[in-house]
């Protein structure tokens, strides 16, 4: 209580063929559990109509509001200022096309991605809306939600320096995380060869660096780690197949 | 101008309008659904405990059927709901939810053998049965016979949302993110699709469809303290309240959730109360047993959040810098349950209270939740007045909620009604045809243009936007909340008339670049203030009490003279006050008026025979 902060933001506005990329400072007293959503909107109503950044829940559900916060990903919905230094500062994610000052276009960015992965259940079976439902273990559908629960916010890409290197083609750890999800998923009739299509290659887990960026940097604390490696393993085996196929054709 | 033509055009791509885009997709017909943020950012994904299924799989839920949870819907909304609506409901729900297990979701399952539960803060024993083994199982909710809420953990609104999003990437579904509805496109008798602003480049576009989706979700934002998140504006409520021609629907039913936190307001599921958490008061005691000896801490939304509110009133809130709050107790579930069932409540807790819920009790107050009200529509989901419109979801009066909606029963509704709605919407297009007239769609372009010109120009005043929202949020939360009275809804509607004068004289103060951020809230300011009007009005004209709108100078709820609905009509462009006009709730009465075995509402009966015999469903 009783400090003054300091906000860096950064301000650009693409749609204005006069704007050059800035570094704007605003100040606000800090108040009590004060988090950068209270902030960001203060600044907005009190001080800049114009500023952009997004919100939706506040709430830390919905993924919207992913920035760097003074060099590290995070959502600003649950940051609370008073965990930071009197001096902050805001800056779009990388790697995601900027929209305008904090806010990047994670909704193209993640559709692509879902595509890409073929994020669906992929079974030959048609639904029957009369009979009773396939058994599933209890224990299996806590594991299902355990890698359901990435919010698609972008963290874990921001955070990857392979994404960094390369905007356009790699994946990145929420795409593996989506694989492994489908792939402990029985109602998912896809084969390893066939996930193998879709991440065994440079763009997709042969690519990861193993920095673990995404692992210390995921907001819902999902296990990437985890999911990478067992991904790694089960691609690597597909690939040693593979690679026997072209040696020895017709096996 | 960029014109988009397509079949059906879903405004709102959360859980509804994504379902009701999966069905006609499936049935051939070209869909694009537009959103004013990311589709899996829908505010479906916020939902957390639920949603109402009659599977009766566990021991708790043995002998549930889609009658019960029909008698249970129509008692929580206190008689106001469409029964055959309803009932339709019921009978779908169970379908819904193996679909969406059959899409992916995982859903919690009846593990076999014996387990402890909690009720009322005691501790009781359950035997779920071997052969129900792995089946969908279901958590206890408020207000309902059986538990019957099927779940994922804290997280089901969110594993529905991705599971939907999922099926309409794989049928390519086209999604427009980032785009806000200004108006719909008609001519008084056909809706041929909107004008829209691009909330990446800030331009204008134009959509023409044969049929048009409202299903932009509630509009929580008029009032200041909500659970709902802060796209919850009313877009797509606002444009068809704008045409002139389709009703609003009952908005002056408005549900207050007992447990939002205190100060953020944020949710905290009522799986909390379902899995046994309690409420306590500044002096640690319990007291809903007080009040409601037979549900307790789970009778219905609304008459919690009263009783809740009437205890602190007697001074037993616990005083804080925001007000006095009462506590939810969930500590003696212990780590391992909240844990594993609620996992997004520990984390709100611990992030954004600093509390750990495992051993600490959670500050919480009834806050604004859900709009019962909406666009009026048909069982069919065709809202009233225009051809080629319809709606599903929250933004809907399709109306199974009635005056109060049955926890579990929203995200149960969205993908029942989308389900529905969606078949409806495909019979509706085979073979429909409609003239885009371009006099039509330029008077309508050039109308939203100049709206943005004046606000740019500063041409009708210098209003500041955020100073009328805040202003118009102050009136609603103060004056038109749990409990209300005519001298203080009059002061509401002769304030909110101030208001709205003001918001005709917004004039913006940053440069309108691109996507800015206060021309997206000026241009819908006078609409928010309209729904508020709205809401305001019909709650000091119904001189009853029903469900979630409580009058203290009205204490009865009156079958006699109030067993109907709202309409809301905005009719000119120059009027200070909705017209309102009134209809029968239901046409079938299968369940006739009477107690609803919680709340202490004295009701003053009916002698209509229509309504006092109870009719078989008719279809």
């Amino acid at each position: 209580m009783g400090r003054t902060l300091k906000f860096n933001i950064f301000r650009f506005n693409p749609e204005d063929t006069a704007a050059v990329p800035r570094m704007d400072t605003f100040y606000l007293e800090e108040t009590d559990a004060m988090t950068l959503y209270i902030a960001l909107n203060r600044i907005r109503e009190e001080q800049d109509p114009a500023l952009m950044f997004d919100f939706m829940c506040r709430a830390g559900i919905c993924g919207s509001c992913a920035m760097m916060i003074n060099g590290k990903p995070d959502l600003a919905c649950h940051t609370k200022t008073k965990k930071l230094p009197s001096e902050i500062t805001l800056m779009p994610m990388p790697v995601f096309k900027l929209i305008g000052d904090l806010s990047v276009d994670t909704g193209t960015w993640f559709r692509g991605m879902n595509e890409k992965v073929q994020s669906w259940v992929h079974t030959r079976k048609t639904f029957e809306p009369h009979a009773p439902e396939e058994r599933m273990d209890n224990a299996l559908a806590d594991e299902i939600y355990e890698l359901e629960r990435c919010i698609e916010c972008g963290c874990c890409v921001a955070a990857c320096g392979k994404a960094n290197m390369l905007p356009e083609g790699f994946m990145g750890a929420t795409a593996f995380n989506r694989v492994a999800r489908f792939m402990m998923d029985p109602r998912d009739e896809r084969t390893n060869d066939q996930y193998f299509e879709v991440v065994g290659n440079e763009d997709g887990i042969f690519g990861c660096l193993g920095l673990l960026g995404c692992e210390d940097m995921c907001p819902k604390k999902i296990p990437l780690q985890d999911q990478l490696g067992v991904l790694r393993r089960k691609m690597g085996f597909s690939q040693v197949k593979h690679l026997f196929k072209a040696v020895m054709p017709g096996k | 101008m960029d014109t988009f033509y397509t079949d059906l055009l879903c405004v709102g791509a959360g859980l509804a309008g994504e379902r009701v885009a999966v069905a006609a997709a499936s049935a051939g017909f070209e869909t694009i659904c537009l959103s004013i943020v990311p589709p899996r950012r829908s505010h479906s994904s916020a939902a957390q405990g639920g949603m109402q299924a009659s599977l009766g799989n566990c021991c708790k839920g043995e002998g549930d059927c889609p009658d019960v949870h029909f008698a249970d819907t129509v008692k929580g909304s206190d008689w106001g709901c469409d029964q055959e609506v309803a009932r339709l409901f019921a009978e779908t729900a169970p379908v819904a939810v193996r679909e969406m297990a059959f899409w992916g979701i995982p859903w919690n399952r009846v593990v076999p053998g014996k387990g402890i539960y909690y009720k009322a803060g005691k501790e009781y024993e359950k035997i779920e049965k071997r052969e129900m083994e792995g089946m969908i199982t279901a958590r206890d909710f408020g207000g309902t016979a059986k538990w019957r809420t099927c779940y994922t953990s804290d997280g089901t609104g969110h594993t529905l949302l991705f599971t939907m999003d999922n099926e309409v990437v794989h049928l390519g579904v086209t999604v427009h993110d980032r785009v806000e509805v200004l108006s719909l496109i008609h001519d008084g008798q056909t809706c041929m699709g909107v004008v829209a602003r691009c909330l990446k480049t800030g331009k204008l576009r134009v959509y023409l469809a044969k049929a048009t989706l409202i299903a932009t979700g509630g509009y929580g934002r008029i009032y200041r303290e909500t659970t709902n998140c802060v796209i919850n504006n009313g877009d797509g409520t606002i444009v068809t309240l704008d045409t002139g021609i389709v009703p609003f629907g009952n908005p002056e039913a408005v549900q207050f959730h007992p447990t939002g936190i205190v100060p953020t307001n944020i949710l905290v599921t009522e799986g909390c109360r379902g899995d046994g958490g309690t409420l306590k008061d500044v002096n640690g005691e319990r007291f809903m047993h007080i009040y409601e000896p037979g549900k307790q801490e789970l009778a219905s939304r609304d008459v919690v959040s009263r009783w809740m509110t009437h205890h602190m009133r007697l001074g037993k809130g616990v005083p804080s810098p925001y007000g006095p709050h009462l506590w939810l107790d969930i500590r003696h579930l212990g780590a391992h349950h909240i844990k594993t069932k609620l996992r997004e409540v520990e984390e709100i807790c611990n992030e954004f209270l600093d509390v750990d819920p495992i051993t600490q009790m959670i500050p919480v107050r009834p806050a604004h939740h859900y709009s019962m009200g909406g666009v009026r529509t048909n069982k069919d989901g065709a809202a009233y007045g225009l051809k080629g419109l319809y709606a599903a979801g929250e933004a809907a009066c399709w109306d199974m909620h009635g005056f109060n909606r049955l926890g579990g029963n929203s995200l149960a509704e969205t993908i029942v009604a989308g389900r529905i709605v969606g078949e409806k919407i495909s019979e509706f297009l085979q073979g429909y045809e409609v003239d885009f007239k371009t006099s039509i769609i330029q008077a309508e372009v050039k109308k939203q243009q100049e709206k943005i010109n004046n606000l740019v120009s500063g041409k009708n005043g210098k209003e500041n936007v955020y100073e009328i929202k805040a202003a118009m949020g102050d009136e609603l939360m103060d004056r038109v909340a749990v409990f209300r009275t005519g001298a203080e809804l009059q002061k509401a509607v002769d304030n909110l008339q101030v208001i709205y004068d003001r918001a005709k004289r917004i004039g913006l103060s940053s440069k309108p670049v691109g996507a800015n951020p206060e021309l997206s809230m000026a241009l819908r300011m006078p609409g928010m203030v309209r729904l508020a009007l709205c809401t305001a009005y019909g709650a000091l004209m119904r001189t009853e009490s029903r469900g979630a709108h409580a009058r203290e100078d009205y204490p009865e709820r009156n079958d006699r003279d109030w067993l109907k609905r709202t309409l809301a009509y905005w009719k000119s462009e120059d009027d200070t006050l909705p017209t309102l006009e009134y209809e029968k709730p239901s046409k079938v009465w299968e369940l006739p008026p009477g107690e609803r075995g919680y709340g202490s509402s004295k009701i003053i009966c009916t002698e209509d025979p229509e309504i006092c015999t109870p009719k078989p469903e008719t279809n």
